[in-house]
């Protein structure tokens, strides 16, 4: 699931990951390409159409989510974005749905796929992981079932899968341990290795690191990110912390009171202007490009990505590596010149696309186009008012800090 | 010798009672814990009294009944001999279906509580590693409740053995086949030989308090789970 190859350049509305040369219009307002797809049944990806009706909660959801990257369901709590992962598990048996995966129906009137038959790996918030067995008894658990029903080509595949996994996770020196014994941190990265020890086509997983206290979310997020680079199956990742959305996601459905709110790459979810306002402090974009140089002296790394360059803080990543990159509205700034005498690095030409209300009323968030790629900024009226901003025109904007996921 | 022959055939009959009361309720009780453990269906309420009645009916009561429905003019009576086993009261078995009833919320309700305190998630992670609901109950349910199970064993054995009212409606006195070491102090009691009633109930008074301790100082992996 390497994030670059678009699938398709020319495909109209198709899921093309975010790539500043393959991306079309950016003014035309994004909206879910994935709702347009008329056409069902035989293309690949998730297809949820979920209706529950419980007293105090509805979800009622229909959507087509991508066959490959990470698909982050991103809500508030109750916004049915884990019922609706519990129903594409099956752990959850939604009245009226239908689920289909691949072309392969999982749950209409008719059919009924339970769980255990479902070929899904799924991670609970908390680690879930079995009491009475070791950390490896916990992996083989999944992946000697997972085995049995195999075919042999794919048992290789399989046994491949529960050492990958171990490697992937980083657990070996665990293996003999009790799941008391580990910390939690190391309980979520052992049942997210059991989880892909069962050779899944499909990886769910339900706000793995909501459970943990920062530090452990920090030991656990670059290998979620590895996994994103190196897995090769779609995944499912519901969360309601926008950095990790930011980090890990390559395409964001947002749902509040049981209804999808906007669903696209993420970027162009991200830069939507009636959704930031929901985001309050978390609103900006994220940019994809790849590490082209280090200044040894200033400690610092040139990123280039969206036909331009920014400079962002030595990481310690290697030149080529791919480079995700988050820009926070709060931290643009919009000038008409370029600036001088400051102490900010990143100074770009824009062109603004739209302006929106913000949260406050004092406030006011422009979408800008940077080189073919969206970037928000927030400012007050009064500052939109006084350089007379308006769609088309062109600017500098300045960004005060960039952050490199 | 401390104790006489007719005792020591009395505590051998007991002890032979309990374990086969209790395997019959371990193959008997578990599906119905686990049933009680799981549904959300409205016969739970009804079905969890049932269950619960022996703990507070009198055992006479229970007893009764049980001779009468096993009696030759019961149902269950007539079934028993239309199959060629005869009547059951005043037999071993007899005494055994008593005890299965008698003991019933003994083994069940410690079983349904470890069942419950499982919770759903346990299942759930099963569930996504590929396991039926058959392995499921087999390779999580039962190891995680195992501690249930040991408690529900050893109460209802006791519980079995501690068994009087209901032996003697169905079972009668017979020595060697229904006299059980509870009836046999009743009938010293009775013959007013207090000397031989205290030395067979000290016997089932230490091993009463034995199991008890037992289950009281045993608590296995509590830390682990």
């Amino acid at each position: 699931m390497k994030r670059a190859p678009s699938p398709s350049s020319g495909e109209p509305g198709g899921r093309a990951d975010l790539r500043p040369d393959s991306r079309p219009d950016v003014q035309s307002d994004v909206q879910s390409d994935v709702q347009s797809d008329v056409q069902s049944d035989v293309q690949p990806g998730i297809q949820a159409r979920v209706r529950i009706q419980w007293p105090g909660f509805s979800l009622d959801v229909d959507e087509r989510l991508p066959a490959r990257g990470v698909t982050a369901l991103f809500g508030h709590s109750g916004s049915g974005k884990t019922t609706l992962l519990r129903c594409i598990a099956g752990l959850e048996h939604a009245a009226e749905g239908r689920i289909q995966f691949n072309g392969e129906v999982w749950q209409d009137a008719e059919t009924w796929v339970p769980t255990h038959r479902r070929p899904i790996g799924y991670v609970f918030q908390e680690a879930s992981l079995f009491p009475h067995l070791t950390v490896l008894g916990n992996l083989r658990y999944g992946q000697k079932r997972s085995q049995r029903n195999a075919a042999a080509q794919d048992q290789r595949q399989a046994r491949f899968s529960l050492e990958h996994a171990i490697e992937l996770l980083g657990i070996g020196h665990l293996l003999k341990r009790r799941p008391t014994a580990l910390s939690g941190g190391e309980r979520q990265r052992v049942s997210i290795a059991r989880a892909l020890a069962v050779n899944p086509r499909l990886l769910l997983m339900d706000e793995p690191l909501a459970a943990l206290d920062l530090a452990r979310k920090q030991e656990i997020l670059p290998y979620l990110e590895r996994l994103h680079d190196d897995l090769a199956i779609p995944v499912l990742y519901v969360s309601h912390a926008p950095d990790e959305v930011a980090r890990l996601a390559d395409h964001l459905v947002t749902m509040d009171g049981g209804r999808v709110q906007a669903s696209g790459p993420i970027n162009e979810v991200l830069s939507r202007l009636d959704l930031p306002i929901r985001l309050g402090e978390d609103a900006g974009v994220v940019l994809d490009g790849e590490v082209a140089e280090r200044d040894e002296r200033w400690h610092l790394l040139r990123i280039a990505c969206c036909s331009t360059s920014l400079w962002v803080r030595d990481s310690g990543a290697a030149i080529g590596d791919h480079a995700r990159i988050r820009i926070l509205a709060r931290d643009v700034s919009i000038a008409h010149q370029p600036s001088r005498g400051t102490s900010i690095l990143n100074s770009l030409p824009a062109r603004v696309l739209s302006l929106g209300e913000d949260a406050h009323p004092a406030l006011a968030l422009v979408k800008l186009d940077v080189a073919g790629n969206p970037v928000l900024a927030r400012l007050t009226r009064r500052s939109a008012e006084e350089l007379g901003l308006a769609p088309a025109q062109s600017v500098w904007i300045q960004i005060k800090a960039v952050a490199l996921l | 010798m401390f104790l006489t022959e007719t005792d020591l055939e009395a505590i051998a009959l007991t002890l032979r009672l309990a374990s086969v009361t209790t395997l019959i309720l371990f193959a008997v009780g578990t599906p119905i814990a686990w049933w009680l453990a799981r549904t959300h269906s409205r016969w739970k309420g009804p079905v969890g009294a049932l269950v619960a009645l022996p703990l507070v009916l009198p055992p006479s009561v229970l007893g009764f009944y049980l001779l009468v429905t096993m009696g030759p003019n019961g149902p269950v009576g007539a079934v028993t001999e239309a199959l060629g086993i005869g009547l059951l009261p005043f037999t071993f078995w007899g005494l055994v279906v008593g005890s299965v009833f008698y003991s019933l919320p003994f083994m069940v309700q410690p079983v349904q509580n470890a069942f419950e305190a499982i919770g759903e998630r346990p299942l759930e992670a099963a569930a996504t590693l590929r396991a039926s609901p058959m392995d499921r109950f087999f390779s999580v349910a039962l190891p995680l409740s195992l501690p249930g199970f040991v408690t529900a064993g050893i109460l209802t054995f006791a519980h079995t053995v501690g068994e009087f009212g209901v032996v003697l409606m169905i079972g009668g006195n017979i020595p060697g086949l229904t006299r059980v070491a509870s009836v046999q102090i009743y009938d010293y009691v009775e013959a007013l030989e207090y000397g031989n009633a205290h030395r067979l109930a000290a016997v089932l008074l230490v091993f009463s308090f034995l199991v008890l301790l037992v289950l009281y100082a045993w608590r296995p992996d509590r830390k682990r789970a």
